[in-house]
């Protein structure tokens, strides 16, 4: 059969015309080399020292939590190893005053946006005291069902734009998350409402054994953002400068009035799925590993700082020595929060407790003064 | 006071509160300019303006997100689902994430929201227009559940659910919408949540219903009386809580109980009112107590509607056998 349509519709060419708008966006090499001076973010030294001081941090924070983890004295776990430039250098785009949506591997940018360690543990450990937000820290707390966190975020950014208020709702999924129909969903309704949301993508190439390719036949993920007609960026998701600048681009966007972003950030997470019995050895290569670790977000950007002569191995080591202590002094007071209730689990349904359950009270009042 | 519809008390309700909150916001699939497709919102997007009262994009996942996050910002959304049948789109966000939001953020945050939606048959819609679903809601904790069954108790009930910091789901049966008139005031009322209400006193039989089953209870009662016996009929209102006191003490009154639902048998709330029942009033019991329900089949094709419905004779017919037990 001819194709009578040949000249408008080139299957190859559509495609391909496609992909080409989402080549990958990056800074840094993986020696710390600037690739496209354009884009360096205007940070200050400060503001570098301090970036790279978090991405170390929270590197520490991952191998104690993996450690606490397998000692028992931490819950479900999520590694975010490889991963910091994607969630640290995208929150250090923000302000106070933006909302985050976090996934349940996001508990990083959680912690850099005013959630106390403490409250980080108990909420790994399941404990409703970690789930409680402290005033004026603007997010919800890790979203176990994959996609919510998105269609939440659209009602959360036209809320901000409702308000009159000059600040954006940020969330966070994975590669597998972008099959969900809540994607398409919370990007498409922040889009048809032009809210002020920042949509990323963290692309770390596994859905726990799945990999990225069984997801979709999509050459990028950040193509999606076409179906809903929003800007779309793919960038690398090792590189903190990249990400930084993508991020603080959609925000800038966003509270100018022009709407939603979606960014796609190309990461790899060193560790498991989660902690929870899940084994890479089964799904992936040591060389696919020692590949990405070659590309490690924390070597070349101690190697940019290094060149500019703003980060040292005594540096470094003062930020590993505050964490340690840091995570040591939380956990210990995660420890000494009381043990949770039948009756506090009670007291945090409703605002106006309905008879059956004020009825269910006094059964367990009874019970726990035994 | 005014002769009102339940449509037009569900729209009267809207106004008052609209006109009292400025965080009432109010949204769904063609509610704005329409005015909805049973014109409850009639005329409140001209009246209100377009951030009040708006259209969102046909997905219902993403109303309920939407929902969600709007009460994160301070405002206290009213969400349309078109029909209840379209709730398992959205049933994460209803059972999987508002109802579960006070609980989840350790009492810190509230969802403020109210799920309005129609259901019910008798109205010849098609398939997944009319399934009674308040069942699986019920049995979210978290949420309250709230079915009226006349114009005064859809605006009062409706005004309570609105100002409500915790989330309530909004059952409108499709049937009861203009069915009847009934005197309604102009001016905001409030009928208290979780109370049920006795539609009727007697002593020799309880009959137990929501929805549209209050009615056909009604015409149940009166061809019962025919026969000499005195109907108590309790319209339950909110499934969810359900309001076991006023239940007990009516059967203690009456010693017997028919719960009566337009689900099928496997569905409802029936159960849970007759588990209720048998734990606290056995021992006034002179008869099992019985329900009334559809069949556990799928929801009838539109022209079996009239042969799988429950109604008035159904009803009759099991409160004879139940007082002559």
């Amino acid at each position: 059969m001819a194709l009578k349509l040949k000249a408008q519709f080139d299957a190859e060419k559509v495609l391909q015309d496609t992909q080409s708008q989402f080549e990958m966006v990056q800074v840094l090499d993986m020696d710390g080399n600037v690739v496209n001076e354009d884009l360096v973010p205007d940070l200050s030294d400060d503001e570098l020292v301090e970036l790279m001081s978090r991405m170390v941090w929270t590197r520490i924070l991952d191998q104690r939590s993996i450690s606490l983890n397998r000692q028992g004295r931490l819950g479900f776990y999520a590694p975010t190893a490889g991963q910091e430039a994607s969630q640290l250098a995208s929150q250090f785009a923000l302000e106070q005053e933006d909302f985050i949506l976090p996934g349940y591997r996001d508990v990083p940018q959680l912690i850099w946006h005013g959630l106390p360690l403490t409250e980080a543990f108990l909420f790994s450990r399941g404990h409703f005291k970690g789930n409680h937000m402290p005033e004026g820290v603007n997010a919800l707390s890790p979203q176990i069902i994959i996609g919510a966190q998105y269609v939440q975020t659209a009602g959360v950014a036209l809320g901000i734009k409702k308000r009159g208020k000059k600040a954006v709702a940020i969330t966070y999924t994975g590669d597998g998350g972008s099959s969900q129909g809540d994607f398409y969903e919370g990007i498409n309704f922040a889009s048809a409402y032009k809210a002020p949301a920042i949509f990323v993508i963290q692309n770390n190439n596994y859905a726990i054994s799945t990999p990225r390719s069984k997801q979709t036949a999509a050459a990028t993920l950040a193509q999606k953002g076409v179906a809903v007609g929003i800007p779309s960026i793919q960038v690398d998701g090792m590189d903190a400068l990249a990400v930084y600048q993508a991020t603080k681009e959609a925000r800038e966007r966003a509270i100018n009035g022009e709407g939603p972003s979606l960014i796609e950030t190309m990461t790899y997470r060193y560790g498991p799925h989660t902690m929870a019995g899940d084994d890479p050895t089964k799904y992936r290569t040591s060389d696919e590993d020692s590949e990405w670790e070659k590309k490690d977000p924390l070597v070349r950007f101690r190697k940019y700082l290094e060149n500019k002569g703003l980060w040292s191995e005594d540096k470094e080591n003062e930020v590993i020595e505050t964490a340690k202590s840091e995570i040591k002094a939380a956990i210990k007071e995660a420890d000494n929060t009381p043990k949770q209730k039948v009756t506090d689990l009670m007291d945090i349904m409703y605002e106006d407790m309905p008879q059956h359950l004020a009825e269910q009270y006094e059964i367990y009042k009874e019970k726990e003064s035994k | 006071m005014a002769q009102m519809t339940m449509v037009q008390a569900i729209n009267n309700a809207f106004k008052t509160e609209l006109q009292n909150d400025e965080d009432v916001l109010i949204f769904g699939e063609d509610v704005g300019v329409n005015g909805g497709v049973f014109r409850v919102t009639e005329g409140l997007q001209k009246e209100f303006g377009e951030d009040r009262v708006f259209d969102t994009p046909l997905a219902e996942s993403g109303i309920g997100g939407l929902a969600l996050g709007l009460s994160t910002q301070g405002f206290r959304p009213v969400m349309e689902i078109q029909f209840l049948g379209f709730v398992f789109e959205v049933f994460d966000e209803v059972a999987g994430q508002i109802a579960r939001t006070r609980f989840r953020a350790g009492g810190s945050k509230a969802a403020p929201i109210t799920i309005r939606t129609p259901f019910g048959g008798g109205v010849h819609t098609p398939e997944l227009h009319a399934d009674n679903l308040e069942g699986i809601l019920a049995q979210s904790p978290g949420l309250r559940v709230v079915i009226p069954s006349n114009p005064y108790d859809a605006k009062g009930l409706l005004i309570s659910a609105i100002r409500s910091n915790d989330p309530v789901v909004y059952l409108e049966h499709m049937k009861l919408y203009r069915s009847f008139r009934e005197e309604v005031p102009e001016e905001e009322y409030t009928v208290e949540l979780d109370k049920a209400s006795v539609k009727q006193e007697g002593n020799d039989i309880t009959l137990i219903a929501y929805g549209a089953m209050v009615q056909e209870s009604l015409k149940a009662a009166e061809e019962l009386e025919k026969d000499g016996y005195s109907v108590e009929v309790i319209d339950l209102r909110s499934v969810q809580p359900i309001d076991i006191d006023t239940l007990v003490a009516s059967v203690e009154k009456t010693g017997r109980a028919v719960v009566v639902q337009e689900a099928q048998r496997q569905a409802g709330v029936g159960a849970t009112v007759a588990a209720e029942l048998s734990e606290r009033a056995i021992l006034s019991l002179e008869a099992p107590i019985a329900r009334v329900a559809a069949a556990d089949t799928v929801y009838p094709f539109t022209q079996a509607e009239n042969v799988w419905l429950p109604n008035k004779n159904d009803i009759v017919e099991q409160a004879k056998a139940t007082l002559e037990f």
